[in-house]
């Protein structure tokens, strides 16, 4: 069961509000993680894991670098979560 | 045959921690490597470590630490008849740091072994005492954890020198007297993973110290939470309860990701690795013993104890304060 692009954004602005302390409200698909939102790439991994466990897909560590944007992960998602 | 009596459980009387005097800062470590005080204090947590003199040795500190805790156990070193060290970087193979240490302070013919858990060496080592304690092997254990990590780090490497330091830690363990509220050790749960063998390791004696930190973290904040929860169901402990939560000082992001997920929100965390550095096997019994010196602790009240390293391996168990 494939989730809509505005579920995703809101569980990852969940994740990002647990891991990093980020309101939720600030994680929009322009935001780049290190740039606007000064999550650092420690946090990713947790990012990472924690949107493993809730969306069901696999974020091995080698993806975590084409990962820059809000949008890259939600994307990143959808694909996934496709082809399942 | 047969056995010898067993105690109906085992409970740590008292706890010591030595630290070397020469402090390490990051701006110090800045001048040298490709680094700063902002990463390392954002990144890993440290502001500064302590470091042993040149010709200070893990017996010379496991010693130091070891004197104390048996000093404010009451006990004289006659009452000690096992030692146990848990290091993975004494200076030679044999003979090994306990008998020497059991030799300086003054305890006769002790059972004496090292042991080499890596960072679990601590939760092991405390595991295996509470046992002996409780089998009957053994009447008073001095369990200590020593490090002299600082000799095997390759001080132009950034993403270790900043991390790993030098210290000890021990513990006092002996009966729990017959009319007591049960164990003051709780079950040890452990275990291992060889296929991340690769992830933390010394290739050989003319080699330094390797840590592929994003691996280690990562199964580190996942892996180990479920680890924390079970010790303390096996002690019959809910995460609730928990008074302090005293996790291997590695790194201060995975120290704060294992404790939101612990269920142990009003648990006092150890976060002693801001002035100590990654201590290895000395680390848990340093932060412990400093926060019960520190009066941050009541007597009797639980800890959950959390050991992980090179191995993989990981140990972790409940633990009644003294």
């Amino acid at each position: 069961m494939a989730m809509t692009e505005q579920e995703i954004l809101a569980g990852l602005g969940e994740i990002v509000d647990e891991v990093a302390g980020v309101p939720a409200d600030q994680v929009t698909p322009d935001k780049s993680f290190v740039d606007d939102l000064d999550i650092d790439s420690l946090s990713m991994v947790e990012i990472a894991v924690a949107a493993q466990d809730k969306f069901g897909v696999e974020i091995p560590d080698d993806q975590l670098k084409n990962l820059k944007t809000v949008r890259d992960v939600v994307t990143y998602v959808q694909n996934a979560e496709v082809s399942a | 045959m047969r056995l010898a009596e067993g105690r109906a459980g085992a409970r740590i009387l008292a706890l010591g921690g030595y630290q070397p005097t020469r402090v390490v800062t990051n701006d110090e470590l800045a001048a040298a490597v490709q680094t700063s005080d902002e990463w390392i204090r954002s990144r890993v947590g440290i502001a500064s470590r302590r470091i042993a003199g040149p010709d200070e040795t893990v017996a010379d500190m496991a010693t130091a630490a070891g004197g104390k805790a048996l000093a404010a156990s009451g006990l004289s070193p006659a009452d000690i008849d096992l030692v146990i060290v848990a290091t993975c970087t004494p200076e030679a193979p044999i003979p090994n740091t306990a008998a020497t240490v059991a030799t300086r302070l003054g305890i006769v013919a002790p059972g004496a072994y090292d042991l080499n858990a890596a960072c679990a060496g601590f939760c092991y080592a405390l595991g295996t005492a509470s046992d002996a304690v409780r089998a009957g092997t053994s009447e008073h254990v001095l369990v200590i954890g020593a490090e002299k990590l600082s000799q095997w780090v390759d001080w132009t490497d950034r993403s270790t020198c900043i991390i790993f330091a030098d210290g000890a830690g021990a513990a006092v363990v002996g009966p729990v007297s017959d009319d007591a509220d049960g164990p003051g050790i709780g079950p040890v749960v452990w275990g291992s993973d060889g296929n991340m063998a690769d992830k933390i390791y010394i290739k050989d004696r003319q080699s330094f110290i390797f840590q592929e930190g994003q691996a280690v973290f990562r199964w580190a904040t996942t892996a180990l939470h479920p680890v924390a929860r079970e010790a303390c169901a096996q002690a019959g402990v809910d995460p609730g309860e928990l008074a302090a939560f005293v996790p291997h000082q590695a790194n201060l992001r995975i120290i704060e990701a294992i404790a939101r997920k612990i269920g142990a929100p009003q648990a006092k965390v150890a976060t002693d690795i801001v002035h100590s550095g990654n201590t290895s096997s000395a680390s848990i019994p340093l932060a412990l013993s400093a926060m019960i010196e520190r009066g941050e602790l009541g007597s009797g009240a639980p800890v959950l104890l959390l050991g992980f390293g090179a191995g993989i391996s990981y140990a972790a168990q409940v633990v009644k304060v003294p």
